[in-house]
């Protein structure tokens, strides 16, 4: 099983913006991703289990696939969370 | 526009609409009128869609194929993400994200398979929805914080999602893909922050002419009528044409029609649009133009600055009190955008509640704890606000003014006094919404900078006569000679004392009334950004003596 820790760069967490652009991108890939913070561990293309990790910034989740595929989609949403979203969003703006 | 003639409606052989002048009737033609009243100037036609309530759950009910429910339960969820997704891709900016945010909830692989797990073992589908909605409500309500407001929109989705698994129409603001006009027996604040840009008008069954429907209406610059008794009986999709100011309704427009009346609306809007700079009669006497706003996304150009900035419209659906950094950064926001900025503290009671204040009910509200009263339970809350509006007015270099709403003793405007100026801020003045506070206005003064006098409430509070109660439109009138009296007693004690008394009521905003409050001694007007063109050409239009003698008229 492929698996990547990483830090929640967003200054919101993994609410709001980012979470819906985690999401989507998760239900992009094709590849089932579960997210895993502490003992829960939720489906990455759920939005009501990615908002109920209630992960603020900084908080550390790790990401599991497996087969094929499993770790190139790991990779993108590593690069993703690492991101601060929320600020990407004050550019657009 | 919709594709094809209203059903069932009766077309009047109406003329033309009006010519755009304030003075004639919005439509002419026989049959097919309702009457409200107007609370929101300008003029809108297009068909007219309500807003469906939301779905009683009836009782369970045996299930014989549970196959069956699991797939109804799957089309339910299917069929409001699919509606979500369509109306986000007709909205942009933040509107559009939240919209595709409820739509991917809607969405929810857990949630789907939560709920088809219900109906497998024997649930309906309204009530497996139901109940799966509810456990994730619930989740997100225990994180707390931002989570447990999202708890709000489970809400709107599962009641979505039951009203199709039931076959009723989808409840909430209908999205029919073309600009209509939102027919409602009545909106809630939220329903009416959450307008998307194809609504041309409200009309309302319920309602007064100061709700906060009315008031955020006008805020929006959107045409609505409220009081309008049989609109709930005109069918969906029948052309209607509404006038905001005389409160008049034709049912059954043509098409053609409906396209004159919003042509000769965008005429009208432009030629008072092109009206600039500061407010004064046209013999020179200066009345500022102040406008009334809730968050700096209110702000516009052409007024003179803020003469009432709602603080509590930034707080209104949050379950946690707003933190000091939060508070800073909103004023500041406002101040540094803004030449002179008004900021009036939190305004809740029972009867305007803010959650996150936790204030216990009260048999009658409107005469309860609510404005500054609020401070005799929670003095914490108006000591963190001083202190954020004073933090932001040291940040911004802007001088704040700050007033306090429902002022009625002289020893609260003190008291008041004390606390803001204790913090360095440099203006200190009192809402007059209370007769008591209008009878002391002089004596007010003394501790005081500046009065803003709120005709609604001071109407509500003279005349016994609760603002949102539509049976009572006549007493709430702003014309009524008492209310009169009562402004130029304080406009007058204003005069003596040399210190500005201003109305930021929504009587200053309308053009047939703020030359006779100028008339009446007040020295700036406060309103949604929106009536500004309107006032500054009708004071425009007249001398001071002219406003004097509607003044006079008016009180005799």
């Amino acid at each position: 099983m492929a698996q990547r820790t990483v830090i929640v760069a967003s200054a919101s967490g993994l609410h709001a913006r980012p979470a819906k652009l985690f999401v989507q991108a998760a239900a992009r890939l094709g590849v089932p991703v579960t997210v895993r913070l502490g003992e829960k561990a939720v489906p990455a293309k759920s939005m009501l289990g990615v908002l109920s990790l209630g992960a603020v910034r900084g908080t550390e989740v790790t990401l599991e696939a497996d087969g094929p595929g499993a770790e190139e989609a790991l990779d993108s949403l590593v690069a993703l969370l690492s991101r601060d979203l929320d600020a990407e969003e004050a550019l657009d703006a | 526009m919709p594709d094809q003639p209203a059903p069932g409606s009766g077309r009047p052989d109406s003329a033309p609409p009006g010519s755009g002048h304030p003075d004639r009737p919005a439509f002419s033609g026989s049959g097919g009128f309702l009457t409200g009243l107007g609370v929101s100037q300008g003029r809108a036609a297009g068909p007219a869609m309500r807003m469906a309530a939301p779905p009683t759950l009836p009782p369970p009910r045996p299930v014989a194929d549970p196959a069956a429910e699991s797939s109804a339960v799957a089309a339910a969820l299917e069929a409001v993400a699919a509606d979500l997704s369509r109306r986000a891709a007709g909205a942009s900016g933040e509107a559009a994200d939240i919209l595709e945010a409820l739509a991917m909830i809607a969405d929810d692989p857990m949630l789907l398979e939560d709920a088809q797990g219900r109906a497998r073992e024997g649930m309906d589908a309204a009530h497996a929805l139901d109940a799966a909605f509810a456990q994730h409500r619930d989740t997100l309500a225990a994180l707390g914080g931002y989570l447990a407001e999202r708890a709000a929109d489970l809400d709107d989705l599962k009641h979505r999602a039951v009203a199709f698994a039931l076959g009723l129409p989808m409840p909430g603001l209908p999205s029919p893909g073309h600009p209509y006009v939102l027919v409602a027996e009545d909106l809630s604040p939220a329903d009416t922050a959450g307008l998307g840009p194809d609504v041309l008008a409200l009309v309302t069954e319920r309602g007064g002419p100061t709700s906060h429907t009315a008031i955020l209406a006008r805020g929006r610059g959107l045409p609505a009528v409220v009081a309008c008794k049989g609109i709930m009986d005109v069918p969906d999709g029948t052309v209607v044409g509404v006038d905001g100011r005389t409160g008049e309704l034709a049912v059954g427009l043509t098409e053609q029609e409906a396209a004159e009346v919003q042509e000769a609306d965008r005429a009208e809007r432009a030629r008072l649009a092109a009206g600039r700079g500061p407010g004064r009669t046209s013999d020179g006497h200066p009345v500022k133009l102040l406008l009334n706003i809730g968050s700096a996304a209110d702000l516009r150009p052409g007024a003179e600055g803020v003469g009432l900035f709602r603080t509590e419209f930034l707080f209104l659906d949050r379950t946690t009190a707003p933190s000091f950094e939060e508070q800073v950064a909103a004023y500041a926001e406002v101040f540094a955008r803004a030449e002179s900025v008004i900021v009036r503290t939190l305004d809740a009671g029972t009867d305007k509640p803010l959650p996150f204040l936790g204030l216990p009910g009260e048999p009658n509200p409107a005469l309860g704890v609510r404005g500054l009263r609020v401070d005799r339970l929670l003095p914490d809350v108006l000591d963190t606000q001083l202190d954020a509006i004073a933090e932001a007015a040291r940040k911004t270099g802007a001088e704040a003014w700050v007033m306090a709403p429902m002022v009625t003793t002289t020893a609260e405007a003190t008291g008041f006094a004390k606390r803001a100026r204790a913090r360095g801020i440099a203006r200190v003045g009192a809402m007059i919404e209370v007769p008591a506070a209008a009878l002391r206005a002089g004596r007010l003064l003394r501790e005081l900078d500046f009065l803003s006098i709120g005709t609604n409430d001071l109407a509500q509070y003279t005349f016994a006569a609760d603002r949102q109660h539509s049976a009572l439109a006549d007493l709430l009138d702003p014309r009524q000679p008492a209310l009169l009296e009562l402004i130029a007693m304080c406009a007058r004690a204003g005069r003596e004392a040399g210190k500005p008394v201003g109305v930021c009521g929504e009587a200053a905003g309308d053009p047939l009334l703020a030359p006779l409050l100028v008339g009446l001694g007040v020295t700036s007007l406060s309103m949604a950004p929106v009536c500004v063109p309107a006032v500054r050409e009708a004071l425009a239009g007249l001398t001071l003596a002219d406003c004097r003698e509607r003044a006079t008229a008016a009180l005799a």
